[in-house]
């Protein structure tokens, strides 16, 4: 509703100079010169993926043809283990939106709705360990993963292990949980409800948009990872896709262009999946620092 | 008169009472019982994976360590060595020039299109930019690393086959030290000019119309009202997302490791790329170490500036 009256409000003022018709063209031609350039490279490796490999690495680049191939995408499978690799990311993934949503949405929720003493004081510590990189703590993390302490090293653990525990999901929840109304709550202990109840039956559900757009955004980071699994995984059958494609592409770019490009695209269809329809949760994710502060 | 009811059933119920749900006490307990429950799984795993590994990493940085011999405590040498390092003013200059051209570029560009698609009429076309400029922040920088090594190949890429019909010669975009790093900002715009405009573009729709209109009517159009009325109301979005791009920007490693490995020579080595390097291909723990704290002292000074200088031209409303 508010949306159709700006429309029309906005149409109402249009003399503004870039507004005129030339400047509206130049303009949108612009946008779409961007936006070719971006889609153009994604173009091109669908479309090469699906060409023979006689044909794939053709000049000038052919992009649509009506001869599809799908030898490229058996090939994916018969050069490397990728099936394993598909569920290794699997694994790491959806391990890290597991373990990620329960441990934040705990603490979330302890941060926003209970009192406690030292409860500013550690939320302070929290949200300062958001400011470090991951680089700063890869080599501790490393040896403490390695054969001497928790000997992790080259099993998909190293990887999932270290990404459940993330401030920023905390503080994500914590946002989510602060908006909910607190008069919940008094009317459900009236009904005799206990805490965990009260947490679990009521708070949880409805910070549900909240524990999406942090699942969503942890899948995306963890499914793309390629420099934590770089240094914790060495042996092919711990690997996740992100090494697989490197795998495949092989030291000195020997691998075929046609099938590097069919894992390509098998590797990014969770995501694409993910995002049409988690959209909402991603876009509102992204923009979340933003405009909430 | 209920409170001393309350008090005597708190009184009866022994420990257990102080819990009890029917008093005020008691619920405060459970609350705070509950309260410390709920953060210990998480305080666990950040004191282990976070907070702890980064005092380490301070600690390890005055050691001289590989994974053969036992830990040397070593005082400043690995700092002494950062100094002499002949490599490192090198890739401190990468590093800065990649973050410097791709912040640049990207601020710009997601900007510009975040008030252009807003005034589109077609709301399919600006749907379908949208996703266009979107899909390859979705793709992993493993994928984009690879991709584009393709696409900026010499002799068979695309790229230089377009440049030839414009009568550009082949230009050596992995291969010459003078151009590899405008290749890898090209990369890096490439992969995040989507996810800086998503920000943009959320702070552009939330401009309220009267102001614009208001401004419209004050006579401030086009050009000064962008600069007089539209830029100031987004400036703590501006802010926000040069932070995160800077941020982002220091630690670009996936599409450069992929790409060039570096080269050539150390052409587009970033300081993450050559922590990597030192840590996990030379096992030198110590003077890795010291490297990625100069690099965290170094994004903690950047963005320190960045607030500093925000005073001067963020505006909060």
């Amino acid at each position: 509703m508010a949306g159709t009256t700006t429309t029309v409000v906005r149409e109402r003022h249009t003399i503004n100079p870039l507004d005129r018709p030339w400047g509206h063209w130049l303009q949108t031609a612009f946008l779409i010169a961007i936006g070719l350039l971006t889609l153009m490279p994604l173009l091109w490796v669908i479309s090469t993926s699906f060409r023979t490999l006689r044909d794939s690495f053709t000049v000038p680049p052919v992009w649509i043809h009506f001869d599809f191939d799908f030898s490229n995408y058996q090939s994916v499978f018969d050069t490397i283990p990728f099936l394993n690799m598909l569920k290794n990311s699997f694994y790491y993934a959806g391990g890290a939106v597991i373990g990620g949503a329960v441990t934040s949405a705990l603490a979330g929720y302890a941060f926003a709705r209970l009192q406690f003493r030292g409860r500013g004081v550690l939320f302070w510590v929290v949200l300062s360990t958001m400011m470090v990189p991951g680089q700063m703590t890869i080599i501790p993390v490393y040896i403490l993963m390695g054969v001497k302490y928790l000997n992790l090293v080259n099993t998909i653990w190293s990887l999932i292990v270290p990404s459940v525990f993330t401030a920023f999901g905390i503080f994500l929840l914590r946002q989510y949980f602060r908006q909910i109304p607190g008069d919940y709550e008094e009317s459900a202990l009236i009904d005799g409800a206990n805490q965990w109840q009260i947490f679990r039956s009521i708070y949880l559900p409805l910070a549900a948009p909240g524990i999406a757009i942090l699942s969503i955004l942890t899948f995306n980071s963890r499914w793309n990872d390629y420099f934590t699994p770089l240094v914790f995984i060495n042996s092919q059958h711990a690997m996740p896709i992100t090494m697989g494609l490197v795998e495949l592409q092989g030291e000195w770019s020997t691998g075929s262009i046609a099938v590097v490009f069919a894992g390509i695209v098998l590797s990014v269809i969770p995501v694409i999946v993910v995002y049409i329809f988690g959209q909402r949760y991603l876009l509102e994710g992204l923009m979340m620092g933003g405009i909430k502060g | 008169m209920a409170s001393e009811t309350l008090a005597t059933r708190e009184r009866r119920g022994g420990l257990l009472g102080w819990f009890r749900a029917d008093t005020f006490e008691g619920v405060r307990r459970q609350r705070a019982i509950l309260g410390y429950l709920f953060l210990l799984p998480a305080f666990i795993g950040l004191v282990t994976f976070v907070v702890g590994p980064m005092f380490v990493s301070f600690g390890l940085s005055f050691y001289r360590w590989n994974i053969f011999k036992p830990p040397d405590p070593i005082g400043i040498a690995n700092f002494q060595r950062l100094l002499t390092d002949t490599r490192l003013p090198g890739i401190y200059a990468n590093t800065l020039f990649l973050v410097v051209g791709t912040v640049f570029i990207t601020q710009v560009l997601a900007l510009a299109l975040a008030l252009g698609v807003t005034k589109l009429r077609s709301r399919k076309l600006a749907y379908f930019l949208r996703t266009s400029w979107f899909l390859p922040v979705l793709m992993s920088g493993a994928a984009v690393g690879v991709t584009l090594s393709y696409l900026f190949q010499r002799e068979f890429g695309p790229i230089n086959y377009y440049l030839g019909l414009l009568g550009i010669d082949r230009v050596p975009w992995m291969t010459s030290a003078s151009t590899v790093m405008w290749t890898i900002i090209i990369t890096a715009v490439w992969k995040n000019l989507g996810f800086i405009f998503v920000i943009y573009l959320g702070a552009v729709t939330n401009i309220p119309q009267e102001i614009l209109d208001a401004a419209d009517v004050d006579g401030a159009q086009g050009w000064r009202r962008l600069w007089t009325v539209t830029l100031p109301l987004i400036s703590p979005i501006m802010l926000f997302a040069t932070v995160i791009n800077v941020i982002g920007a220091m630690q670009i490693f996936d599409e450069p490791q992929i790409m060039t490995r570096g080269g050539p020579g150390d052409g587009s080595r970033t300081a993450v790329m050559y922590m990597y390097e030192v840590a996990f291909k030379e096992q030198e723990f110590g003077y890795g170490s010291s490297i990625a704290v100069t690099l965290f002292i170094a994004i903690l000074i950047v963005t320190g500036i960045q607030f500093l200088l925000s005073k001067r031209w963020v505006f909060y409303g």
